[in-house]
């Protein structure tokens, strides 16, 4: 039963949950301590030591069932299999004639563990992608002695004789039978162990494909993705805001602490730092060629929300709009719906936007900002306003350029990338997820 | 560190469920599974669910079925250790110095030379540092019951993260550390369970260390239990069909669910309206004591009528 539970902790670690070895020791304890007769009580007992958060909870459910799937009150089927006997085979010396007798049992139980063992032996565990089905349940097959039945069949297959006719059809419908079963357990090990791999393989894929060129499937990926990024960023920026003890002492707060001590000083307080909260920024170009950007960058920015105190969120394409209101009262996809369709019609237009933000929010611009600007600094020509750009740099904390466009393009046609350039404390070319959690990691730093 | 003899209400899963349901806390499986563990593996258990779904409650009702003592420590932001661990009384240990100053003469007094002065106080050292000045808060004092106890720390996820670091040691080895003292080791180790409503994602350190286990608002048939336990007099009838409404409201898309404690408010506001069964004007009137957010009572307002012919459909049908 031990390795029951090893194979069942792996599988969980395969699908993402992060499973201690302390934890590992303690369910066996756990299971020692309640026995394994009730599977309910089992389940309950490993849900409530190993899965620690809703979704390993959710995962824990769902692995559960699958896993010890089958019938309760034979654990002993899930030992290893004992010696090099070939299953159920090696009994009577008649490897092939033991196979038809067990695929025709109708014993689904000694089918079961003739199928288990065959599992084990062909290492059906280690089974990460859908399309080894086929290959692990042959080694399941062959692990079973199908290669004697196999002989036989086709020794049949020469003679003409009508009764080895149909000995052959029977090994054939026999091999089939088989073939089936071995594919149902294959199909099973694969949801268990297989699944979460291949999911991890997809959501990395997914992450470092350009934004632009992301179908609509990879989207509902891509938003998992990002969520499990910003909360990453989120852990990894939360600690640290506090630094106690900085080594000078805060004279006034002792003394006032140690009044009730005559003022001996029992209770020393020492000089704080205080770290500020991260303030954002953010001002998005929404024409056409950057909205998917934008979609992401704000998803990111909005899933940040527990560490970052303060964030503004502004669109444009020929003038600026808050849309931080329509962002909280909406729900994210129709908000993010409605702002393109309301402001990214139109032809950019950097300087207005720079003119705009001048006029309406200046103020929410001072030392402790990151401005954020998502473009590909595509003007139409217009007058980019470099001036209001360089006083904006100079009131921020940080001015941040993320620019969807590769380098090569900078600089071509009408893009002022390279004029903003100067201006900017930190100017990348973002077109992946990855991209985006690198940038906003740099910003988040800042404050740390 | 002495283990005590398992006391009966925790001999087997079964007799956790006995002994709460007898202090009327209607316990599922799971969470006497939970609790039986907690005690047996000697780990803490760290209960989350949403607000109102009697994670508190089933630490007190834990303390009261085995007739242990319950130390609660409410955490919150700033909490430090001078108020969770110990506390040195400085206002004595003055007090104290102020009396030796004045004795000290006679104390020395037959003692010739300053070593033999010295070694005379040396003894008084000890005494200065001892337990007398040290004012034990609630997680020193569960180390030391010595009949068992049940040590809430609530709303773990509202303390600051140093203070999460400082429960490591408690939780793991069921030990405080005492600077000046040194290390105290729990008598008999006190059954602990944290709460957490996750207004904060807890350090993974400390999530490893406990058990967990995990909350959710009960289905039909257990509220219907809860609510008879706390609010015997109600209707069979008023019963089924104020849980089915529950039920159906938690489905809805609203930004606070009702919790369970809000469910029996609301059977007792009924009970003193005197309703004989649910109508949609009587809800909407009494929303205010199961939703509290304005927009929350709006939606379920307008949809009263409805809400209220599928939970009068619904308590008819045989659960």
């Amino acid at each position: 039963m031990e390795r029951a539970l090893t194979q069942y902790i792996r599988a969980l670690r395969a699908a993402g949950a992060a499973v201690s070895p302390g934890e590992a020791i303690d369910a066996a304890r756990a299971l020692a301590l309640v026995g394994y007769a009730e599977r309910g009580t089992m389940k309950d007992t490993l849900s409530v030591v190993l899965a620690k958060t809703p979704e390993e909870k959710a995962l824990h459910d769902r692995l559960f069932d699958l896993y010890f799937s089958r019938a309760p009150g034979e654990p002993e089927h899930l030992s290893p299999p004992s010696g090099g006997s070939t299953g159920e085979a090696g009994e009577g010396g008649d490897p092939a004639g033991a196979l038809l007798d067990l695929a025709n049992s109708n014993d689904p139980d000694r089918l079961a563990v003739a199928m288990e063992k065959a599992a084990a032996r062909a290492g059906v565990d280690d089974i990460r992608f859908a399309s080894q089905g086929s290959y692990f349940a042959r080694r399941m097959l062959e692990a079973m002695g199908v290669e004697a039945l196999e002989q036989r069949l086709m020794a049949r297959l020469d003679t003409r004789a009508p009764e080895a006719r149909a000995e052959a059809e029977a090994l054939m419908a026999a091999r089939a039978g088989l073939m089936r079963e071995a594919r149902a357990v294959v199909d099973r090990r694969f949801e268990v162990f297989g699944r979460a791999a291949t999911e991890t393989f997809m959501n990395t894929a997914v992450a470092s494909r350009a934004i632009d060129r992301l179908s609509p499937r990879d989207m509902e990926r891509m938003k998992a993705v990002v969520a499990r990024m910003a909360r990453r960023l989120a852990v990894k920026h939360s600690r640290r805001r506090k630094i106690r003890n900085r080594g000078r002492l805060d004279v006034r707060r002792t003394l006032r602490a140690n009044a009730g001590y005559d003022g001996v000083p029992f209770e020393v307080v020492w000089k704080r730092k205080h770290r500020d909260k991260p303030r954002i920024v953010a001002v998005c170009d929404v024409s056409g060629s950057v909205a998917a950007y934008v979609r992401f960058l704000l998803m990111f920015l909005y899933a940040l929300n527990e560490t970052v105190a303060d964030l503004g969120a502004f669109a444009f394409s020929n003038s600026l709009h808050d849309v931080a209101g329509p962002l909280k009262s909406m729900d994210f996809e129709s908000a993010m719906d409605h702002i393109l369709l309301e402001i990214g019609s139109g032809g950019t237009d950097y300087g207005q936007a720079l003119v705009d933000l001048r006029e309406g929010w200046w103020e929410r611009i001072d030392r402790h900002t990151t401005v954020l600007v998502l473009g590909d600094g595509r003007s139409n020509h217009t007058d980019p306003r470099l001036d209001i750009f360089a006083e904006l740099a100079d009131r921020a904390k940080r001015v941040v350029w993320l620019c969807p466009e590769p380098p090569g393009r900078w600089g071509t046609g009408d893009s002022e990338i390279p004029r903003f350039r100067p201006f900017c404390t930190h100017l990348s070319h973002c077109a992946t997820a990855l991209d985006l959690e690198e940038a906003l990691d740099e910003i988040l730093l800042a404050y740390d | 560190m002495t283990t005590l003899p398992t006391p009966p209400g925790l001999a087997s899963i079964d007799a956790v469920t006995a002994a709460l349901g007898e202090v009327g806390y209607i316990s599922t499986r799971a969470i006497s599974t939970a609790v039986y563990l907690a005690h047996h593996l000697r780990k803490p258990l760290l209960i989350e669910g949403p607000a109102g779904v009697g994670k508190t409650d089933l630490a007190k009702s834990v303390a009261r079925s085995l007739g242990y003592p319950l130390l609660r420590m409410q955490c919150y932001e700033g909490l430090d250790e001078s108020k969770a661990l110990y506390e040195w009384k400085y206002g004595k240990q003055l007090l104290y110095t102020q009396i030796l100053k004045e004795k000290i003469h006679d104390l020395v007094a037959d003692a010739d030379g300053l070593d033999a002065s010295f070694a005379k106080l040396g003894d008084f050292q000890d005494l200065f540092f001892s337990r007398d000045f040290l004012e034990p808060r609630p997680l020193l004092k569960a180390m030391e019951q010595t009949g068992g106890s049940v040590l809430l720390i609530d709303e773990v996820d509202k303390s600051d993260e140093e203070f999460e670091a400082l429960l490591l040691e408690v939780l793991s080895d069921y030990q405080v550390t005492v600077p000046e003292i040194g290390t105290i080791e729990a008598l008999v180790p006190p059954l602990v369970m944290l709460t957490s409503n996750a207004t904060r994602e807890l350090g993974d350190a400390l999530k490893r260390r406990c058990l967990h286990l995990h909350i959710d608002f009960p289905d039909a048939e257990r509220e219907s239990l809860i609510v008879r336990a706390r609010v015997p007099e109600i209707s069979d009838r008023l019963l089924a069909q104020l849980v089915a409404f529950i039920q159906l409201v938690r489905r809805e898309n609203l930004r606070k669910l009702p919790s369970i404690s809000e469910t029996i408010d609301w059977a007792r506001t009924l009970i003193l309206l005197h309703a004989e069964a649910l109508d949609p004007t009587m809800v909407r009137e009494t929303l205010s004591v199961i939703l509290k957010r304005q927009g929350d009572i709006a939606a379920v307002a307008a949809r009263a009528e409805v809400l209220t012919h599928a939970a009068v459909k619904a308590a008819l049908e045989p659960a």
